[in-house]
């Protein structure tokens, strides 16, 4: 039980990569906006592109029980294409409408497309344009683009465009960074309330205003694995970036917040003291699942890039074996602790090609397999098991509290395999 | 620009996706972002469909735009073949493929695959998905359908078996109750004699579609899809078409009549054995309550025209608002609307359509899922009708819409979401048991009691609540003053108050806006019984 059990897990040599290129299967990153908005009630997302981006965002979300969501589509028609209305002045109506209708709104994201890309639509330009007539308003923009950014990428230039906004002044706070459910960031801030880590700040946080002072000094911790974009105008900012596996599970909550403590100079006696109860409960969560999960094979198809942590989370914690680990996108720097706490040989793939990979489902016949919505009812009909991937991002799986929430939206399908007689 | 919040139609390229999904032995090669590839989960998780939609997407990336994109959708598409060896192949491209203008029709024209490739323009600027599903569709069958022989369109060559035979046009992936309806009418086609000589798009394969000149006429079961391909055979082949859509008993009746004498056999055995039992159900006086009900329409324009007349001849209800999302179908709605006295609306803006119910007042409303959630909103019962279709439109068990079952169904659907006769004079009498209070709601709307229904505001009962996401509309943001009309507490006098409590609160909303506009048309800064009585006697019917 001791709580240095990472490095003696540590492997001697990292898991080959695969590259892989072809026909991909996930979404793109206007996704993001479905937990974004929610997490921000002060901001407004307007997407601007066709048709199929205000269907996409309907399906993918299912939101069609909100009238009046705090995400809209300026779509695109064939006028604004021919020339024969302004762009400019199109899209200055829309914002114009949507903001005196919604004087509420503090921060208007005008989100990219693949269109608004393709015809080189200068939104930047157009925020700087809406901000200098709306000085009330902060309007800012990033690229949801599927041609650029896949699934969660599209918070990663969500939270990128926001840092420039942050503020200075004190800035030698802790500051964790991902979008994370408020219930869980609660959790983390009495932790490391009890460690007398502080200030803590949250990036986003539950208000697009409120920002964090950033600056040198400050120092943070990823809390999601897809935020490379970010980090990297942190660091640009003078932000050092603290390195240590993802906080799913006992074992990554605890190294989480150990990368944390030593960086404030909390004893690792204290830590120990502090995380032993919250580590012991997560534990005792974990076990309930253990007999169901161990030495059952998984094999991850690409998604939100959370799959290299969940395979360290589900193999390390709870004997799963993974078989094969495949991520849209690999950022090596900021997952070298947990590739190097994969199972030795774990094959991970970078990329898609999504026909070869189902053939390598196929093949390899997994106990579970997470995948996309599109691909998991008819591997169903074939026999095999799913776990939706889309799952890993709505549902709170962070930190030790919900570390047997995590281990149980693996354990369900297989479950409701087992209990079925139909 | 258009600013959507919610769309009842999805791109011109998902319409393509739903016939090629439909059929058999067809692959879509698209050439598209990866983010378009969202649209297989509408058939995976909405439809429960077991297989993948037989789409292949380029996928192109930002990086593929500056080298060669259309080397990309070559790739594609040969590989596409070689993997599924399709009978028939239809290529085309997403909204952001137009743009960087690959023509993968001529793209792949020139891969000289040993298939038919059918190439789809479709203008994702301009068209949404009903038009693309009916444009595809029409392609498939002009490209794969023999020319017509010698001495067509007039004497089409056909075998001549001993009896006709139909095809069955329109039914699709991801249509509303398209699977139910067509068991259904093939049942009907069954008894009247006549057989099917071909179901497309559903369950047809490229073979299937080249056969289709070979009956003897068409039924457009979903004009929305199947009307382009009908016009088409019917100029080309010379086929007839029945266009008559079997919604309800009457229409129903019309169908069994027409497609009859189109095959020359007797239609009197199957009408006279319907088996429906909406008339009698109908005319049995528990039904009497639902007379003159006002049922406020909207949907697809087949769907909603075909629901207003079984709404006002089937059910005696008054169509008091009728509606289409799909412009294509405008003029068919047009005529219907004048024919229940109605003004059409014609409008894919749904805060559109949840203005005109509210300005309606129905007592029901039949339309889609958006509707449905509007209808929650302003607490007025609600029955779907129509897509864009949601997981419950899929139910395991048979539920046609169609035919003389689907009449059966209709009645059913429509009429349980109200308030029963027997159950409204009971409410009445009982309402004012504690037992019994009127906080404890109609049990069937599996609604929470509201506590606020008994308070002096009227925000409750004129179904606009207060506070939650979800209340306001983008376009039409009310404020806090316009929802409690301004000095409401002295408008009202106690007396006129009380009584106005002692309505059955499931038309209390009603009688107190009806007494608020007829004060208001008259100038009176007051309410007392005297106004309440006589707004009762002006809105009375």
């Amino acid at each position: 039980m001791s709580a240095a059990a990472p490095e003696r897990l540590r492997p001697a040599s990292l898991p080959q990569v695969r590259r892989e290129r072809g026909q991909r299967e996930v979404f793109c990153g206007l996704t993001g906006i479905v937990w974004l908005h929610r997490k921000m009630p002060d901001a407004f997302f307007l997407v601007v592109g066709s048709r199929t981006c205000a269907h996409l965002l309907q399906s993918a979300a299912g939101v069609m029980i909100f009238a009046e969501p705090r995400f809209a589509t300026a779509i695109i028609e064939e006028r604004d294409l021919a020339g024969l209305a302004d762009l400019d002045a199109e899209l200055d109506r829309v914002v114009t409408r949507l903001l005196d209708r919604r004087p509420e709104i503090r921060t208007l994201f005008l989100v990219g497309s693949c269109p608004s890309e393709v015809i080189k639509l200068d939104l930047p330009r157009a925020a700087r344009r809406l901000q200098d007539a709306r000085p009330g308003s902060r309007i800012l923009s990033y690229s949801g683009s599927g041609i650029e950014t896949t699934f969660t990428e599209g918070e990663d230039a969500c939270l990128a465009a926001l840092v420039p906004q942050a503020p200075t002044g004190d800035v030698s706070s802790l500051l964790i960074v991902g979008a994370l459910p408020d219930i869980v960031e609660d959790q983390f801030e009495r932790l490391f309330a009890e460690l007398g880590i502080g200030p803590v700040r949250f990036f986003p946080g539950r208000s697009a205003t409120d920002l964090p002072p950033i600056g040198p000094g400050t120092r943070f911790l990823l809390a999601q694995p897809f935020l490379g974009e970010t980090a990297r105008v942190l660091e640009a900012r003078g932000a050092e970036r603290l390195e240590a596996p993802f906080p799913f599970g006992a074992e990554g909550t605890t190294a989480w917040v150990r990368a944390a403590a030593r960086a404030f100079g909390v004893d690792e006696m204290h830590l120990r003291q502090v995380v032993a109860p919250y580590r012991e409960r997560a534990k005792r969560a974990l076990e309930r699942h253990r007999a169901r999960l161990e030495g059952k094979t998984i094999f991850f198809m690409p998604d939100s890039q959370l799959e290299v942590p969940l395979a360290r989370f589900l193999s390390a914690e709870l004997g799963m074996v993974p078989v094969e680990v495949c991520t849209p996108f690999l950022h090596t720097r900021h997952l070298a602790e947990e590739l190097a706490l994969l199972p030795a040989g774990t094959p991970v793939t970078e990329g898609q090609d999504v026909e070869a990979q189902l053939d390598r489902v196929r093949t390899a016949r997994p106990d579970l397999t997470v995948c996309g919505l599109g691909l998991a009812n008819p591997l169903e009909a074939e026999g095999l098991t799913t776990k939706w991937a889309i799952e890993l991002v709505f549902t709170p799986i962070h930190g030790f509290d919900q570390a047997g929430d995590l281990a149980e939206l693996f354990a369900r399908p297989l479950r409701r395999r087992d209990v079925l007689r139909v | 620009m258009q600013l959507a919040v919610w769309t009842y139609e999805g791109p011109p390229h998902v319409g393509a996706m739903r016939v090629a999904t439909a059929m058999k032995d067809v692959h879509y090669v698209l050439h598209a972002p990866q983010g378009d590839t969202y649209a297989d989960l509408l058939f995976t998780m909405i439809e429960r469909r077991d297989r993948r939609p037989p789409v292949t997407y380029t996928t192109f990336q930002a990086r593929d735009l500056g080298t060669d994109t259309a080397e990309l959708f070559r790739d594609a598409a040969k590989s596409a073949y070689d993997r599924f060896r399709p009978a028939a192949m239809l290529v085309g491209a997403s909204c952001t493929a137009e743009l960087i203008q690959d023509d993968p029709g001529g793209l792949a024209e020139a891969l000289a695959l040993p298939c038919p490739v059918v190439p789809l323009e479709l203008p994702s600027y301009q068209r949404k998905e009903h038009w693309g599903a009916a444009e595809t569709f029409y392609r498939l069958v002009r490209h794969l359908c023999a020319p017509a022989t010698a001495g067509a369109p007039d004497a089409p060559l056909r075998p001549s078996p001993e009896h006709k035979r139909a095809n069955i046009l329109g039914p699709c992936a991801l249509g509303f109750r398209h699977r139910d309806d067509l068991a259904e009418i093939t049942q009907l086609l069954t008894r009247l004699g006549i057989g099917v000589n071909v179901v497309a798009p559903l369950g047809a394969t490229p073979v299937d579609i080249a056969r289709l000149p070979e009956a003897d006429f068409n039924i457009v079961l979903y004009p929305e899809i199947g009307e382009e391909a009908a016009r088409w055979l019917e100029k080309t082949h010379g086929m007839p078409a029945v266009r008559t859509v079997p919604i309800g008993v009457g229409a129903t009746a019309e169908f069994v009549e027409q497609v009859a004498a189109l095959a020359g056999v007797d239609p009197r055995a199957v009408l006279d054995d319907a088996g429906t039992r909406l008339p009698w159900w109908s005319r049995s006086v528990d039904s009497t309550y639902l007379t003159a009900k006002r049922v406020f329409i909207f949907g697809d324009a087949t769907h909603a025209v075909a629901a207003a007349r079984v709404a006002q001849d089937e059910l005696g209800f008054e169509v008091c608002g009728l509606g289409c999302y799909n412009r294509e179908f405008a003029r068919e709605l047009r005529a219907a609307a004048a024919l229940y006295g109605v003004e059409p609306l014609i409008t894919d803006d749904h805060l559109e359509v949840e203005l005109a119910i509210q300005a309606a007042q129905p007592e029901l409303v039949l339309g889609t899922q958006m509707e449905r959630h509007i209808a929650k909103r302003l607490r007025i019962p609600c029955a779907v009708i129509s897509a864009p279709v949601h997981v419950q439109d899929f139910p395991a068990r048979h539920s046609p819409q169609m035919g003389f079952e689907g009449a059966n169904v209709l009645f059913d659907s429509w009429v349980h979401p109200l308030v029963m006769g027997l159950e409204e004079h009971l409410l009445t009498m009982f309402r004012d048991d504690p037992e019994f209070s009127d906080n404890a709601g109609a049990s069937h709307l599996h609604t929470s009691p509201l506590a606020g229904r008994g308070t002096a505001h009227g925000a409750v009962e004129g179904g606009v609540r207060t506070g939650e996401e979800g209340v306001d509309s983008l376009l039409h943001h009310r404020s806090a003053a316009a929802r409690v009309p301004a000095g409401g507490e002295e408008l009202w006098a106690p007396d006129a108050e009380a009584e106005l409590r002692k309505i059955p609160f499931f038309v209390r909303g009603k009688a107190r806006r009806n007494t608020e506009a007829f004060a208001a048309a008259r100038g009176l800064a007051r309410i007392d019984l005297a106004t309440l009585y006589d707004a009762k006697a002006h809105y009375g019917r």
